[in-house]
């Protein structure tokens, strides 16, 4: 009798230990992140083993096991960049959608924008360049006065337009 | 022993072109016309032979000869026998074949074209024509030759196409981008043609135009074709995802697209000659670029390049046709000096000039996005990805400039414009498009990007309508026609004026498609078991049943039925599904709901666990997506408009004229 007690009492405190470190565990997880919550870090990185494969379309098993990590570290209560750092650390800046900004990588972000500007400085000086000598001839040139003269300026430029097309 | 034969061709067709090389400069130096006649007759030999080649190469993928390494790579026993033919352009060595006999046959239709007035340029034209066919035929003889047999045993069956590329859009998006690529050759040769005789007036751009502008569409269609095919079967939900072989194809259409707009100050106002001659060697090279990108994956890393035979050939053929190329225009600078001086600087040829500007602006940003992870790997060995966050950001205020110029540039004349002239005609065409943002505010949009957007896109389509307006109401009050007649007439009597509105109407109904996707896009994935729901953004979408099972030809499929409704009203069903190939590689098809205003589009996720317990679906939901294709139908008809042969004119001259004989009067025309 004294044996069967003992063994009841043994098993009600595991049973209660267990029921507490499950609650304690789980209420320090929140609640569990869902497809949507993954696939929102996912999109923002690229699968380190494909060729320019977001994480969050990509069909291969690794990917899948990848997407399952980050669902692990949301409900390990990661933040974002954490996790994002966590990828970064392990394949490299290949998994970010875009060079991070830092030493060379500055180049992707800067050279563009100065051709542009360099090719519209070019455009605007030879623009100004080929409009001196005009700028006589256009105070000079036939001046579109009126509102009545709108539509027949606008016909005799359409009629001269489609004579020296071809 | 068939084999030997196609390559047996394949040798003498190089050798033929190297003939016609030869002997159209030895005939032009010796001013021999019989000898530039044999240069022709022998580039016209081309075609028909690879044709033989090609055919043969397509008899050995439909007959199963898995003892040549191609034939192996791209078909195996199970693939239907579209999908076997169409294998001819599924891998690096059939696309290369496919390509020469396509510029095989530009080329011979050209030289089939009357050339009384134009004498001089012949040999040149057979000369650059043949540089390039001869360039990708040394590329198939000695390196990716389709007719290699493999080493050791003959495979029972070959390892078969891969499953993105099996599908019907195979037939006909690969072609038309190729088409598109090829097309380009015809104007650089002739270009290539008057900076060598020096004939720099704008003759060589009068016999490229129809060319230019054919060119333009195949390659336009191919991008669309392209983007239309992702998105129906690879399952990501969007059409374009900048990778860097979508770029490829991109970037000479970059290029295209604002020379077929500059080449009309040079044809109206002798201006810009040296820039138009920039733009088509930058799209030819760009086209050999874009061919040699896009099958061949050495953008996948620097090895991948260093071990790819042909990856150091293109680059040095590219790089020696540049360079001749821009040392011809440099020789002939002076010749092409503008003939006329610009009036204002909102002339339209000075938008038109701003319009290239930010093209080339793309292009920038295209190209050195694509090829910026080879140069990190290089010179640092750190590999990264450059993905669309980057393009979508740096692009997106550019598409706008090009977007507002086509609102303004076609109210403002040649020659000059002023503020006062301009604004005279804009501002009511502005007032009509202000109500679209003040309306889409007022229906709860609050995103700048979008609102932006569109309201360019309603300035474009009021100020394109308002011109064909203005146009026709002229007419119909000089000519006392009625206004449909007048409209009517008018667009006919300049097709390219008026085809070129229709595309812009065009391109801004695209526009509205790519804003809605991008800025609007929701999407959600969940687990649910058979008989639950989903819900998004006001649909509610039904799981009713899942179904696997084993097809006829060894796929095996995975399909799902989902019963569609929003506000409890029944939209019918949808079938996602994904098919296993026998080989394990797998194919998804979503199910999509399309209309004018949304696309409801059903992801069976194929990469988790599928049971009629618990399935994976991701929906997404794709706003106003459909524009991007009805633009595309009204832009073919745009370019049919604008590049249409003009029987018509002399058609109508003739009748015009008789109509003169029988009633004695002037004539409408």
């Amino acid at each position: 009798m004294k044996q069967r007690l003992w063994f009841i009492f043994i098993v009600l405190v595991l049973t209660i230990s267990t029921v507490i470190l499950t609650v304690s565990v789980v209420s320090a997880q929140g609640p569990t992140p869902t497809a949507d919550d993954v696939n929102a870090i996912a999109k923002q990185l690229y699968c380190p083993v494909c060729e320019n494969t977001p994480l969050d379309v990509c069909e291969t098993q690794a990917c899948a096991q990848w997407r399952e990590l980050i669902r692990q570290q949301l409900a390990d209560g990661w933040t974002e960049e954490q996790i994002k750092q966590y990828f970064v650390d392990n394949y490299g800046a290949r998994v970010l959608s875009e060079p991070p900004r830092t030493g060379l990588n500055w180049l992707v972000y800067l050279v563009p924008p100065v051709i542009i500007l360099a090719g519209a400085v070019i455009l605007f000086r030879a623009l100004r360049a080929w409009n001196k000598p005009a700028a006589v001839e256009t105070e000079a040139g036939p001046g579109s006065a009126s509102e009545a003269d709108e539509s027949d300026e606008y016909i005799a430029r359409l009629e001269e337009e489609l004579r020296t097309r071809d | 022993m068939l084999a030997d034969f196609g390559y047996g061709v394949l040798v003498i067709t190089f050798l033929i072109s190297l003939y016609s090389i030869v002997i159209a400069i030895y005939g032009e130096f010796k001013k021999s016309a019989v000898m530039v006649e044999s240069a022709r007759r022998a580039m016209l030999l081309t075609w028909p032979l690879l044709t033989l080649s090609a055919l043969t190469l397509v008899y050995l993928l439909v007959n199963n000869h898995y003892e040549l390494e191609y034939v192996w790579a791209v078909t195996n026993r199970s693939m239907p026998l579209y999908l076997k033919i169409t294998a001819l352009w599924g891998g690096q060595a059939g696309s290369l074949l496919f390509w020469s006999w396509l510029l095989a046959a530009f080329t011979s239709a050209v030289t089939l074209r009357k050339w009384d007035r134009d004498r001089e340029f012949l040999p040149w034209v057979i000369v650059v024509s043949s540089v390039t066919l001869a360039f990708f035929l040394a590329m198939i003889v000695f390196f990716e030759n389709p007719f290699a047999k493999i080493l050791g045993p003959v495979p029972v069956d070959g390892r078969g196409l891969n499953p993105l590329l099996r599908h019907p859009g195979m037939i006909i998006h690969p072609p038309m981008l190729y088409l598109g690529f090829v097309s380009f050759v015809i104007p650089y040769a002739f270009a290539m043609a008057a900076l060598i005789t020096g004939r720099t007036d704008d003759r060589w751009i009068r016999i490229t135009r129809r060319w230019t502008l054919w060119a333009w569409m195949f390659l336009s269609l191919g991008l669309v074709l392209g983007a239309r095919w992702a998105y129906d079967v690879l399952g990501w939900g969007g059409y374009w995802g900048w990778d860097p072989v979508e770029i490829a194809a991109l970037m000479p259409w970059l290029v295209g697209t604002p020379f077929l707009h500059t080449v009309m100050i040079e044809e109206k106002r002798g201006m810009l000659k040296q820039l138009n001659m920039f733009l088509i060697i930058l799209t030819y090279d760009l086209v050999i670029f874009g061919t040699f990108l896009t099958r061949s994956g050495v953008l996948s890393s620097v090895h991948a390049f260093a071990e790819s035979a042909i990856g150091p050939m293109f680059f040095g053929f590219i790089g020696l046709t540049l360079i001749t190329s821009v040392a011809l225009v440099i020789y002939r600078w002076g010749d092409l000096k503008s003939e006329n001086s610009l009036h204002s600087l909102l002339s339209r040829e000075a938008l038109f000039l701003l319009a290239a500007l930010l093209f080339l602006g793309i292009l920038v940003i295209s190209f050195w996005g694509t090829i910026f992870p080879l140069i990190s790997e290089l010179f640092t060995g750190q590999k990264v990805t450059v993905g669309p966050p980057f393009y979508e950001r740096a692009t997106t205020p550019l598409w706008g400039g090009l977007m507002l110029l086509m609102g303004i540039a076609p109210l403002s004349a040649w020659g000059h414009s002023t503020i006062k002239t301009l604004g005279r005609a804009i501002w009511k065409p502005s007032i009509v498009a202000l109500i679209v943002p003040i309306a889409a505010y007022a229906g709860g949009i609050r995103q700048t990007v979008a609102l932006i957007g569109f309201t360019l896109v309603a300035l474009v389509i009021t100020v394109t309508l308002y011109e064909f307006w203005r146009g026709a109401r002229a007419r119909s009050r000089k000519s006392d026609e009625n206004f449909v007649t007048a409209l009517l007439r008018l667009a006919g009597r300049n097709r390219r004026r008026y085809g070129g509105y229709i595309i812009h109407i065009s391109m801004v109904l695209m526009a509205i498609g790519i804003l809605g996707i991008e800025i609007f896009q929701t999407e959600t994935q969940k687990n649910i078991a058979v008989g639950d729901e989903i819900n998004l953004a006001g649909y509610t979408i039904h799981y009713d049943s899942l179904a696997q099972f084993r097809n006829q030809d060894g796929r095996y499929v995975t399909r799902a039925v989902m019963s569609i409704s929003k506000n409890g009203r029944d939209m019918g069903e949808l079938y996602p599904r994904f098919d296993i190939y026998p080989d394990g590689q797998p194919m998804t098809i979503p199910g999509v709901r399309s209309t004018l205003v949304d696309d409801l589009y059903i992801v069976l996720v194929n990469w988790e666990q599928v049971g009629p317990q618990s399935t994976p679906f991701k929906i997404y939901h794709n706003p106003l997506v459909k524009w991007v294709w009805i633009g595309t139908y009204l832009f073919v008809f745009g370019v049919l408009v604008a590049a249409w042969p003009e029987k018509e004119r002399e058609y109508a001259s003739a009748r015009s004229r008789r109509k003169k004989a029988a009633y004695g009067t002037s004539g409408a025309d």
